[in-house]
């Protein structure tokens, strides 16, 4: 048994991966050294965002000197199907394309250098049909990627007329391009007998599994997926991994040759999807105290030409439509509305900072109209122990409102405010604003079917241990994490244990590493492993000792102890002993997560396995003349429940809040009518860069028991603080309204500088 | 044959010299640690650095490799992640371990290059100092808070001791390996630098060539001239500042002389692109490249500069002003090549100000970026000039504007009655910088921009920036 003060001292902050990172040793996709004879496979991709392909000449291409073959959509031996949720994405068009970049064919060369040349050589003519890039004339044509969705609680209908104040409003917010560093690529190599191992710079190793078995036709066991780690992935690698897996895999079944493909960026930026952009429409009813007694939104997502994962990101989407608020009638509908952009798909928050944005802009709206402030009315609505959500479930160790107050003392807001009211009044050309942004996420896959995981223990004879889990390395540290929680069951040093890379052969049927619940869904798993192990050593002990089966056994310290002191042994010896008795020194761990359920037909259930709380505060300086802006600070409040290991968990609300600042001021993703991507380049797509993030950020640890459901009881904390970005929209409004209180606000996100100078001016 | 060292090894190769030097480093030489992200300089994953010999020792500046033609590489010591390591981790290294720096870890081969690059090329160092070292690095996982604290902490341990820095003691702090201390004399052995082809593509730094089109670049034979002698130098003579056409953002940024020419001019550099972009870019590229929102091109046309054109030993002088033809139309003759830039050195009543905007405030391409010099004298503008970027096919020389405000007495009727000139002058297009409305009203702004820091007690700027 693992004693509770165990645990604690395992809590501690580590990174296994970071000597390996400074120094430039850590092997990613394009590292692996390739085998002689490696072919590299290209993308001829389309031009035109809906059209029907006329016809096709690739006889020029084919005949270049190093081109190997060419491959169309005739050559794939089992489905030219992809789609993950809904199978309605070719993986390489046949009679039309849907979007620019649609993959068409794939050439395959001797060198990167003859692909390049010989998918210039290509020449497909398409006839150009009639384009569709906005979702609100998607859905008024009734171009659907899935059925529309909506949770209902209460009667909006009749709650508006009892309303004080009622608003209504459209609120939008733009995509962003995940910028994974490391750009989509997959390595094949055939294995002779009809199998082939994958190496892919994926999220989801089964769902490349599955997909690439699809495509070729075979079972899924003739296909391995191996994945050492990736650098970046965000949510871009869940699904949006497996179209390159799947070519490459082809391309070595067609020649018997090993293939690798790895995007350039700009390859990347045109053909694979980003996060949904939103057009919403809201309704706010409030009483004479603020409290907001009804609300109803309509969320149109722009799903791209194919479904990818937009019916559950669109899912997410309602599940927090009203964030941190306790809101007694909801009617919230939803449509996953198909264009001809390229298939959106997950990015961190997946939908729910879409959600999340909207309710936020109802509020700030309501309260401009009122005349008090905004967080006036945040405050009065929070949630409490026990506040029913729109989808049946009920908070439990709410830590809504505990997340708030503490924002609000710790940081003095009193001060803050009164701080930037002086400098707004001294001030003639530089105007700050404040905005405060409380978030609450469920932490779960919303489809409850993939609740679950798997880990494969070995304890090997000398006592060194190697475990493998379903979870993927992306930078977020879940390697850390599951070595700590090896090293926590076992009572040994980190140091002892080897994390193998990611395997379909090992870990089978895997969950990709997403949702934020990939720590706690692999660790449990992990857990469960070791706790077999351990199990099966403390059977061997007490015979040994020839002690009750009821003394507590410690293992701590490389050593254990029987809890009376009586006896003691070392790990080492420990291990060599059970291996002598022809114990088990192998384990699988299993874990599904327990008490969730949703149920589709009710819209009702409880779909999360708890929730994580926070509230950000962000103070922002605006140029008046110029229309630029920094932020000066963002002050947190977080819950991570009891964090096992705090730096880790630190990057991850510093990283995860500078992605949503940037969701919501510079990035911004341009299309032009005919579905052409302008921002197609990382010169023209700014992500933030060392100058744009706050100048300060603060992050306070609220340390609570946590939920039992969390790996150690620390909560998850991938996604959540994206969502406290949302904060520098408003932040900005704010400092616009100081300068220009008959501003116009449009609630268009992002605010880019563009945006704040016609505002200014409005 | 291209010669040069790579960390601590003699590099001597045939491979063409048009291709990428990230390329070369990663394919023929296996050194994977420098990453490929984006192909255009503008994420530092595959910073490398770049020593070269000067009087003073080898002088290291970070460069982008993905963007750096191998024939650039011709004598000089290029060092990478693989070139830092030793068998312990480097107080850099160390640094960014210590404050959890690091997560996807793609990123962060660049950011150690980086911050060691600062280290080598500074005597001093200061927190803001290793931090611009950076600016050309991107990360998308930790939101650089931690990167920040392992800087400071670097900055920190290096000013325990006040001495000044140099290899000797970088090597002894073991910050870089021992070999680095006899590349001086490795790099001697295998000089010039200078290198001659048959080609016909003037090649610079190759900031804007193998973003354009790196394909052809790998085929092209080039003409290199990012290290020929007869275009480099700075000058102050006879009231005037010449620099050559080779020289970088980056080296007039370091340059006292430039300083003496260009007063204030730090917060300029700084809206410049990047560290390691500067390090690269030169001038003469950035004037003949054309680009409508060339921000040194704005800058020099408002410092009414005079171009210096060579040809077979030839030479005319040109106004800056008429070089611009059409879009990306120059008066450049064949087989010309520009050779020197010259601007006459202000006064002391001479008012300089150079404004830029964009998406990101820093690092980005100008939404519009707009320059001006004038003389104030008794309230009264002389010899002003004016110019706009991103609100018209060329950069452009605001003739009408600056001959308007030519001679009178500064004041907010006259700003405002400029404005209405100014807007005869632009013809802003909606492109990815921004819609043609918002460039329009940037261009107001940052017109009037020029003269916020006048203190001049008849000018009320408010009264122009809200009623206009």
């Amino acid at each position: 048994m693992t004693s509770n003060s165990n645990i604690k001292k395992r809590k501690k902050s580590f990174n296994i991966d970071a000597p390996l990172h400074v120094t430039g040793r850590t092997k990613y996709l394009d590292d692996l050294s390739e085998l002689a004879g490696t072919l590299f496979a290209k993308v001829y991709y389309s031009k035109i965002a809906y059209g029907h392909i006329e016809s096709m000449d690739t006889s020029k291409a084919a005949t270049m000197a190093g081109v190997i073959q060419i491959i169309s959509y005739k050559d794939i031996p089992g489905e030219n199907q992809v789609g993950g949720i809904i199978p309605d994405e070719p993986l390489l068009a046949e009679q039309e394309v849907h979007f620019i970049g649609m993959p068409i064919l794939i050439i395959v060369a001797e060198t990167e250098l003859i692909a390049h040349k010989a998918s210039q050589l290509i020449e497909v003519n398409i006839q150009a049909k009639e384009v569709i890039i906005d979702p609100i004339e998607a859905y008024q044509r009734k171009h659907f990627l899935s059925d529309p969705i909506a949770l209902k609680m209460g009667d909006t209908d009749s709650s508006f007329l009892d309303c004080e104040y009622v608003f209504e409003g459209r609120a939008e917010s733009g995509g962003q391009e995940h910028v994974y560093l490391e750009p989509q690529g997959a390595y094949a190599i055939p294995n002779g007998d009809g199998s082939i191992k994958i190496y892919s710079s994926t999220q989801g190793p089964t769902a490349v599994q599955r997909t690439v078995a699809k495509v070729l036709g075979v079972s899924m066991n003739k296909i391995e997926v191996d994945v050492n780690r990736i650098g970046g992935g965000f949510g871009g690698k869940e699904d949006q991994a497996s179209p390159w897996a799947a070519m490459v895999a082809l391309a070595s079944f067609l020649t018997n040759r090993p293939v690798k493909y790895i995007l350039e960026r700009g390859e990347d930026l045109q053909m694979t999807g980003k996060r949904h952009p939103y057009r919403s429409r809201y309704k706010i009813g409030l009483d004479k105290n603020y409290k907001i007694v009804a609300f109803e939104g309509q969320y149109f997502q722009n799903g791209g030409a194919a479904a990818d994962l937009s019916p559950a990101v669109l899912g997410r989407t309602l599940f927090h439509a009203t964030n941190s608020y306790f809101i007694p009638n909801v009617t919230v509908d939803a449509y996953s509305c198909r264009t001809n952009l390229p298939p959106n798909t997950a990015f961190r928050g997946f939908g729910g900072p879409q959600g999340m944005y909207v309710i936020e802009a109802a509020i700030h709206h309501a309260a401009r109209k009122i005349g008090i402030p905004a967080q006036l009315i945040q405050e009065r609505n929070l949630l409490e122990e026990g506040s029913e959500f729109s989808y049946g479930q009920k908070t439990e160790a709410c830590e809504a409102k505990n997340c708030w107050f503490q924002a609000k003392n710790r940081y003095d807001i009193g001060q803050l405010e009164s701080d930037i009211k002086q400098y707004n009044a001294d001030n003639k050309y530089t105007k700050k604003g404040l905005a405060l942004m409380p978030i609450c996420f469920g932490i779960s896959f919303t489809n409850t079917m993939m609740n679950n995981a798997r880990a494969l223990v070995h304890v090997y004879s000398d006592g060194s241990v190697g475990i493998s889990t379903g979870a993927i390395e992306m930078g977020q540290g879940v390697s850390s994490k599951m070595i700590q929680v090896a090293a926590s069951n076992f009572g040994i040093e980190e140091r002892q244990i080897k994390l193998e890379t990611t395997n379909t052969t090992r870990v089978a049927n895997t969950s990709p590493s997403a949702a934020s619940a990939t720590a706690d869904l692999n660790g449990k798993a992990l857990q469960d492993a070791c706790k077999q192990i351990i199990s099966r050593l403390k059977k061997l002990l007490v015979t040994k000792w020839d002690i009750p089966k009821s003394n507590v056994l410690i293992f701590d310290n490389n050593t254990i102890t029987s809890k009376d002191n009586q006896h003691s042994i070392l790990w080492k010896d420990l291990i060599r002993l059970a291996f002598q008795n022809r114990i088990n020194l192998s384990a699988k761990g299993h874990y599904a997560t327990p008490r969730i359920n949703f149920d589709n037909t009710t819209r009702k259930g409880h779909p999360f396995a708890y929730h994580v709380y926070g509230t950000a505060i962000t103070t922002c300086t605006v140029d008046c003349i110029r229309g630029n802006y920094e932020f000066d600070a963002v002050q947190i409040v977080h819950d991570f429940g009891t964090s096992m290991n705090r730096a880790v968990d630190l990057g991850q609300i510093e990283g995860g809040l500078a992605q949503g600042i940037g969701w919501m001021t510079m990035e911004e993703l341009i299309y032009n009518e005919a579905g052409v991507l302008k921002s197609s380049n990382l010169a023209n797509y700014k992500i933030p860069d060392i100058y744009s993030v706050p100048k300060e950020v603060a992050v306070h640890y609220l340390e609570t028991a946590g939920s039992d459901l969390a790996i150690l009881k620390s909560k998850a904390v991938g996604e959540p603080p994206l969502m406290y970005g949302i904060g520098a929209y408003f932040a900005l409004c704010n400092a616009i309204l100081a300068y220009n209180a008959q501003a116009t606000i449009t609630y268009v996100a992002p605010m880019t500088a563009e945006k704040v100078l016609m505002s200014l001016y409005s | 044959m291209i010669t040069f060292i790579l960390n601590n090894q003699l590099v001597k190769t045939s491979a063409a010299s048009g291709i990428a030097l990230l390329d070369f480093i990663r394919k023929e030489k296996q050194l994977k640690g420098s990453k490929l992200v984006c192909k255009e300089g503008e994420c530092g994953a595959c910073s490398i650095l770049v020593g070269e010999l000067t009087e003073d020792g080898v002088f290291y500046q970070s460069m982008t490799s993905c963007i750096t033609p191998l024939v650039n590489a011709q004598g000089k010591h290029i060092v990478t992640i693989e070139g830092l390591n030793m068998e312990t981790l480097s107080p850099v290294q160390k640094a960014m371990v210590d404050a959890y720096g690091t997560q996807c870890g793609f990123c962060t081969p660049g950011f150690v290059v980086s911050l060691s690059g600062y280290l080598l090329a500074n005597e001093t160092v200061s927190t803001a100092g290793i931090i611009g070292a950076i600016d050309g690095n991107i990360c998308r996982c930790t939101g650089y808070k931690s990167i920040e604290r392992a800087a400071e902490n670097i900055i920190a341990q290096v000013q325990q001791d006040l001495s000044k820095i140099s290899i000797d003691r970088l090597v002894a702090e073991k910050y870089i390996p021992t070999y680095f201390k006899n590349i001086p004399e490795r790099l001697l052995a295998i000089q010039p630098i200078e290198t001659t082809t048959n080609g016909t593509v003037k090649l610079g730094g190759g900031t804007d060539l193998y973003v354009q089109r790196p394909v052809a670049m790998y085929e092209t034979e080039a003409m290199p001239i990012y290290d020929r002698s007869a275009m480099k130098g700075i000058e102050i003579k006879d009231g005037f500042c010449t620099f050559g056409a080779a020289e970088t953002m980056g080296s007039l940024y370091r340059s006292e002389l430039f300083k003496k020419a260009l007063p204030d001019s730090d917060y300029i550099f700084k809206l410049l692109s990047s560290t390691q972009i500067r390090n690269m870019a030169t001038i003469g590229g950035n004037l003949v490249n054309a680009s409508p929102i060339g921000d040194f091109t704005i800058l020099l046309l408002a410092l009414d500069s005079t171009l210096i054109l060579e040809k077979d030993g030839n030479r005319r002088s040109l106004a800056l002003k008429e070089f611009y033809k059409g879009y990306k139309q120059i008066d450049l003759n064949g087989g010309e090549v520009l050779e020197k830039i010259r601007f006459k050195l202000p006064s002391n009543l001479t008012k300089f100000h150079f404004e830029k905007v964009s998406q990101r405030k820093y690092f980005d391409i100008a939404s519009v970026n707009f320059a001006s010099k004038f003389e104030l004298k008794d309230g009264l503008i002389q010899d002003i000039h004016l110019a706009v970027g991103g609100v018209g096919p060329i950069p452009t020389y605001l003739h009408k504007t600056s001959a308007f405000l030519t001679g009178k007495i500064l004041t907010e009727v006259l700003i405002k009655a400029a404005i209405s000139t100014l807007y005869t002058e632009i013809a802003p297009i909606s492109d990815a910088r921004g819609s043609a409305d918002y460039k329009r009203l940037l261009a107001r702004q940052l017109f009037i921009a020029q003269f916020l820091a006048i203190e001049q007690a008849d000018l009320v700027f408010e009264k122009i920036i809200i009623s206009v």
